[in-house]
């Protein structure tokens, strides 16, 4: 599961947003591991004036990255983000994470509780996790590109990357898949009508083959740079995290090249994940990143992050404080009609795990 | 007496930092290979163990190296990168070779500025080294661009992500890892053996193939490993420029310990490389040894 920029791209970009605060007394420290391009600078820089505590913040591009370092121990982090599945669902089996103390986060009170719950199928009781934002995966269009080749395909539907009819007609203007086997096989599982959870040898298979049929029409498998690839018309069509996709919107709106990006939430459904704010098992400052949860679900410090990422937040107070073009955006807040479509994903065993992983490795090297 | 002492102590120091930097992680990644996968923090189940009598146990795990045997997928995978290492050291050597003869026989004062040259993209990040080629080599990219303009061609190339490209990023990456040693053999060459060549009626051509080539012999050898090893377990420039279907090894071993969370097999893999790759140093090591003696 890659999100975003080449694999390295924490190490070139390292963000270090440690203004420095008013000086007092034993100056604290939060240690924020969070992904890139995922909060508002700005409601950091809130953070450190409001509680004096200082920020040292440090970004990942891959919940492989984040489990790695986790698993290995002693990461000197406060706060990580992890997604609900796999990475989260693990870590909390693993005993990496530190219970959360609910009364030193009074605006977990602030969540949805609909949402809660459907949280708690990867965190029981929402005992380590806080929802941070979440989202969606489905495909990001270059809408006149592609109703341009393919015509009379559906706009809506998964068919239009997953039937080769359509991935052929369109693969002269670019197809990138997105570069992670735990994110795909469940929506393909979806797509033909079976269990995302499936870990059924034949069920995999059919999966393979439905793959198999549209690979040779995919031009890359991004570990990163769908949004620059889609703003800048390089690839027409990305299956990919829809967030993601409304930030190369919003860019090619802004280049005003006449890119029109578009993300569809597949009527077949769509895979639902969770990022969930954890303070790992051995955080050195538990108390700092308990203040940094809290912080972060005021409803007025939600709405700027989302109005910054165009992801939703759990918030429902926040809404109304969201910028009304992305309050709006069906694909960022979807509606209760597409929510129905939504799934959620649980874990599977290792074994299944790397079966899964050798498709993926088949279907990548199209053999 | 006193002077094997002093010798004893210069020699610990190298001795001592093998141990530490490399004999150290390589038993604990052999530790590793060796235990079984589990559900927990870190993620693999540990070598020694208490038994219920109190006495410590052992238990070795051979399940990793026995599916390298029966799994063809990492046979396969290992056979690429041999391969894509191969082809990347002799283009090197095939480049490299004219740069640094070049090199050593230009005049005295420019050798210095040349071989800076050599050097000087180590001076600018690796990544953003390769990053560049994505932005010649892609579909808008520079190359494309320049192509069509000069209207060569109609349709951009595709040129990123092939095989094209990714051999264009380890060559470029790794050139000067061919010239550097190529050039310390080459500029001790002695120019009188070429001119006694001369002077016996050997043509240039001729010459070069006899003399020069042969005693550069030392410094090819040591090119070639030094491009050879490290792209064997090259993973940042496939993953960054090659196309999807160049699963090498450095990326198998990277799926397993992220992907699959199977640290003990990815290290099993990483000790299986090891072996293979020390083979043919410590043979190029025993030559070079009998020669220098």
């Amino acid at each position: 599961m890659i999100r975003r920029l080449a694999v390295m791209a924490a190490v070139l970009v390292s963000a270090c947003l440690a203004p420095v605060a008013q000086a007092q007394q034993p100056q604290q420290v939060v240690n924020v591991f969070n992904w890139n391009d995922y909060i508002d600078p700005y409601m950091v820089q809130r953070f450190v004036r409001e509680t004096g505590i200082r920020v040292r913040y440090d970004i990942y591009d891959s919940l492989e990255t984040l489990e790695g370092r986790m698993s290995a121990g002693r990461t000197g982090y406060d706060i990580v983000v992890p997604t609900s599945e796999p990475t989260f669902s693990r870590l909390a089996r693993a005993g990496a994470f530190r219970p959360l103390d609910r009364s030193l986060i009074p605006n977990l009170a602030n969540i949805d509780p609909a949402l809660q719950q459907q949280v708690a199928s990867s965190d029981p009781e929402n005992r380590f996790g806080a929802l941070y934002l979440y989202g969606t995966i489905g495909l990001g269009i270059n809408v006149d590109r592609v109703r341009a080749l393919a015509p009379d395909a559906p706009m809506d539907s998964l068919r239009l990357m997953l039937d080769p009819a359509n991935a052929r007609r369109l693969q002269r203007c670019g197809i990138v898949m997105m570069d992670s086997a735990s994110d795909v096989i469940p929506m393909v599982l979806r797509y033909l009508g079976k269990d995302p959870n499936s870990t059924s040898p034949e069920d995999l298979r059919d999966v393979e083959r439905t793959l198999m049929t549209i690979r040779p029409f995919i031009r890359a498998f991004s570990s990163g740079g769908v949004i620059e690839a889609l703003a800048g018309g390089q690839f027409c069509m990305a299956f990919a995290y829809s967030g993601d996709v409304i930030q190369a919107a919003a860019r090619a709106e802004e280049a005003n090249r006449g890119v029109n990006i578009q993300y569809i939430a597949p009527r077949e459904g769509a895979q639902l994940w969770f990022d969930l704010l954890a303070i790992p098992a051995d955080a050195p400052n538990p108390a700092a990143a308990h203040a940094f949860i809290n912080f972060l679900l005021q409803p007025d410090v939600m709405a700027n992050i989302t109005n910054h990422v165009r992801y939703p937040n759990g918030v429902p107070a926040s809404r109304p404080l969201v910028a009304p073009e992305v309050a709006n955006d069906p694909s960022v807040f979807p509606t209760e009609e597409m929510r129905a479509r939504f799934f959620t994903i649980g874990a599977v065993p290792q074994a299944a795990e790397r079966a899964r992983n050798r498709v993926w490795a088949r279907f990548k090297a199209g053999r | 007496m006193k002077g094997r002492l002093g010798r004893a102590i210069v020699l610990a120091l190298p001795w001592s930092w093998m141990a530490l930097f490399f004999v150290v992680p390589f038993l604990i990644v052999l530790t590793i290979a060796f235990a079984e996968p589990s559900e927990g923090l870190p993620p693999y189940t540990p070598l020694l163990r208490w038994s219920e009598e109190g006495g410590p146990v052992i238990q070795l795990n051979l399940a990793n190296f026995r599916l390298f045997l029966e799994d063809p997928f990492y046979l396969e995978a290992g056979l690429r990168s041999l391969r894509v290492a191969a082809i990347s050291a002799t283009l090197c050597l095939l480049i490299g070779y004219p740069m640094a003869l070049a090199i050593a026989r230009a005049p005295e004062r420019w050798r210095a500025t040349l071989l800076m040259l050599v050097i000087l993209p180590f001076w600018t990040s690796f990544l953003l080294r390769i990053t560049a080629w994505i932005g010649i080599l892609q579909d808008q990219g520079w190359l494309n661009s320049a192509l069509m303009a000069l209207g060569v061609i109609r349709e951009p190339l595709r040129l990123l992500y092939t095989d094209f490209a990714l051999y264009i990023g380890i060559t470029y990456c790794y050139l000067p890892f061919m010239v550097l040693p190529l050039y310390a053999t080459l500029s001790k060459l002695d120019p009188a053996l070429l001119e006694a060549a001369e002077d016996l009626g050997a043509r240039p051509w001729r010459a070069f193939l006899q003399v020069t080539l042969p005693l550069s012999m030392p410094g090819v050898v040591a090119g070639f490993l030094l491009v050879f090893i490290p792209v064997v377990g090259e993973f940042v420039i496939p993953e960054l420029l090659g196309g999807p279907g160049a699963q090498l090894i450095g990326r198998v071993l990277w799926t397993e310990f992220f992907q699959n969370r199977d640290w003990p097999l990815a290290s099993a893999l990483a000790v299986v490389l090891l072996m293979i790759l020390v083979a043919p140093i410590a043979l190029f090591q025993a030559r070079a040894a009998r020669e220098g003696r």
